[in-house]
């Protein structure tokens, strides 16, 4: 069973790379990944009560929400989205955490509404005017993958846009001891049922047995495995490539999924 | 949409283990709530706690997995058969066929919580025998479940807060129509936590008595746990008219705030159109709403209004939560589990602890049980950050 959709606007942002056009010449090996912490932007769609409110992930996540769509040319508003996420607002949840393991349990209401997994999408919907259905998914490592796939069958049986957002946040310690994910990275695309002026390059994706895709280069090896979005980063690099060809990503410990690029040329 | 067979389907929570003893509850207006006594809590409230949860086992090789919140999904898991029925479905259409989509808001988080007051008090660390993936991660849930099926399709948790296990439904039906899967595993499970019970206590929206959705005097929710799931699967050549199916999702999100729903219930209303729109229903087909009614003044005040505006005054509609108080994350499956008793058994429940009406509320609210034929039941199912879904279940025949 083959899914097929056009990837019709792109965003990256996380550990020395800022954003796509940055992380397709990386990928390309027209220039070298150099590490270096993430660098978020406050995000202008917010009204300054929400964004002394947001953490982190939350910048992250609009972030390369608002580079996917704006690439795309499509209005935020009108878009159905799937957010996925392995872990949501680490530092948040730590803080929760530690107050409800001292006495009194004071617990603050603004971190507690921003526990929900589903925070990043929310504020989304606030910021954007965005009305239409969002599914907010968490498949721990596989959550890159599952939320394609998502996105996919989404784009295939309603044929409607849909704008993907793969993101993690690193949790402070001691979480960090037990989930370590050093710092933030995220991918967005909008994916349509139809080839559009913007779109990159068409995507057919069919669950396979085969071994996930892997870098020779050890910093990208280590980015894709540092992070369950970065697992995206075989696809990302065909799509920088602009050759076609197929990567083959890691999903569940008993299957991978199969994508075949070919370039809008 | 193209209906989905929901014909195999089992829920726990403070009414009752298994459908058996949840119908039996909801024919005497039984409500399981109880005043907090769960844990070290320390707040006037009332639960719906499920008995026993800590004793069900788990099976050895997932050791990992132990944590009240797959404690319960075990437990739920063994009620009216319903573990034989996934099997016999993989079977059927193949272990690779068969997906699991399981909604929670918190997974396994209290075992965090209690990890933080065993830290090392040198080097502030977990205890190592905290496990993160296996029980705090929302995936945790979706996980245990597929390994103890051993499931071999694709699995997710979807985590959109108090509307997660109605989602759910969605991400399954895409994936059974677009060919990818036959059966589903879909449900939701949330578990009594201290993030759940303080939070929504700083909030200042959990009620001191058992929560009385629709009361003019109502005053905050009662937190609940549950486990509900369902088998989805592709409707087969022949079917059973006593059948129950799925007819309907629809999914649309506020654009309003975090935790406050729309005051007009703009969002609610477009999640019951487009549940209506995917069954192409009229509003005048369904003859009973079961309501995400939680209790709090501002989620049933903008409720009723989305519910009158699309129906009218006169669909009766109810809150089964005054009986198994709010199950955040399995609200929805649970709920859906319930319209199916409603449409199985030609029983509309009504609200109980709901003993004066808020006059300004439209929406025909009832108190009474009813007992009439119920041919199609819609499901209502609100979250923090805006997410809802609305769902339509309907008798095959």
């Amino acid at each position: 069973m083959t899914l097929s959709a056009y990837v019709s606007g792109l965003g990256v942002l996380g550990p020395g790379l800022s954003n796509w056009p940055e992380a397709a010449a990386v990928l390309s090996g027209q220039r070298a990944y150099r590490p270096a912490a993430a660098v978020l932007p406050m995000p202008a769609i917010l009204a300054a009560a929400e964004r002394r409110r947001i953490g982190r992930v939350v910048k992250l996540a609009l972030a390369i929400a608002l580079e996917a769509t704006s690439q795309a040319g499509e209005d935020p508003a009108e878009l159905a989205s799937v957010f996925s996420s392995s872990g949501g607002d680490g530092h948040n949840c730590h803080e929760l955490c530690q107050a409800l393991s001292l006495a009194g349990r004071e617990i603050s209401p603004t971190r507690f509404a921003n526990s929900v997994h589903n925070a990043a999408a929310g504020y989304w919907s606030i910021g954007t005017g965005a009305m239409a259905e969002s599914n907010v998914l968490c498949a721990f490592d596989a959550s890159f993958t599952a939320g394609l796939l998502e996105a996919l069958t989404q784009v295939v049986v309603d044929q409607v846009p849909v704008l993907l957002v793969a993101y993690d946040s690193e949790y402070p310690q001691p979480l960090h001891a037990k989930r370590p994910i050093p710092d933030t990275f995220g991918v967005a695309m909008v994916l349509t049922p139809q080839r559009r002026v913007p779109s990159l390059a068409r995507v057919d994706a069919a669950l396979s047995d085969l071994e996930c895709d892997r870098f020779a280069d050890p910093d990208l090896e280590a980015l894709r495995c540092a992070f369950p979005a970065a697992r995206a980063l075989p696809l990302l690099r065909l799509l920088a490539a602009q050759t076609g060809g197929t990567a083959i990503l890691e999903y569940l410990d008993v299957s991978r999924l199969e994508v075949r690029i070919e370039p809008c040329a | 949409m193209r209906p989905l067979l929901f014909k195999n389907f089992t829920a726990t929570s403070c009414i009752g283990k298994g459908v058996a003893a949840t119908l039996e509850s909801l024919l005497e207006q039984r409500s399981g709530l109880r005043n907090c006594e769960f844990e070290t809590v320390d707040i006037e409230t009332h639960i719906g706690e499920v008995a026993g949860v800590d004793d069900a086992r788990l099976p050895d090789h997932l050791y990992k997995y132990e944590c009240r919140n797959n404690r319960l999904a075990e437990l739920a898991l063994q009620e009216d058969g319903f573990f034989e029925a996934v099997q016999q479905a993989a079977e059927r259409w193949g272990r690779r066929r068969v997906g699991v989509f399981l909604g929670t808001s918190t997974a396994g988080i209290l075992q965090t919580e209690l990890a933080y007051r065993e830290r090392d008090p040198v080097s502030g660390a977990l205890p190592p025998s905290f496990e993160y993936g296996s029980t705090h991660n929302s995936f945790s849930v979706a996980d245990y479940l597929r390994r103890r099926c051993r499931l071999e399709g694709p699995a997710v948790a979807v985590s959109c807060a108090c509307a997660s296990s109605a989602k759910v439904f969605g991400s399954a039906r895409r994936m059974i129509e677009a060919g990818l899967i036959d059966a589903a595993l879909v449900g939701g499970v949330d578990s009594l936590c201290l993030t759940t019970l303080y939070g929504f206590h700083s909030l200042q929206l959990t009620s001191p008595t058992p929560c009385r959705p629709f009361d003019v005097a109502r005053d905050g929710i009662s937190i609940g746990e549950a486990a509900a799931f369902a088998l989805l699967e592709r409707v087969p050549a022949g079917l059973d008219g006593g059948d129950v199916l799925l007819l309907g999702i629809g999914e649309s999100s506020d654009a309003y705030h975090m935790s406050a729903p729309h005051p007009e219930g703009l969002g609610a209303r477009r999640a019951m159109q487009a549940a209506l729109a995917a069954a192409a229903l009229e509003p005048g087909d369904i003859d009973y709403i079961n309501l995400h009614g939680t209790g709090t003044p501002s989620n049933d005040r903008s409720e009723s209004q989305a519910v009158t505006s699309v129906f009218g005054p006169t669909t009766p509609c109810s809150s089964t939560k005054g009986a198994t108080g709010h199950t955040l994350g399995a609200a929805g499956a649970l709920e859906a589990v319930i319209s199916a008793l409603a449409v199985k058994n030609g029983l509309m429940p009504g609200g109980v602890h709901t003993s004066k009406i808020d006059p300004t509320l439209t929406a025909h609210y009832i108190r009474d049980n009813r007992r009439a034929p119920v041919a199609r039941v819609l499901s209502n199912s609100f979250g923090f950050g805006g997410s809802n879904c609305s769902l339509i279940l309907g008798r095959a025949g």
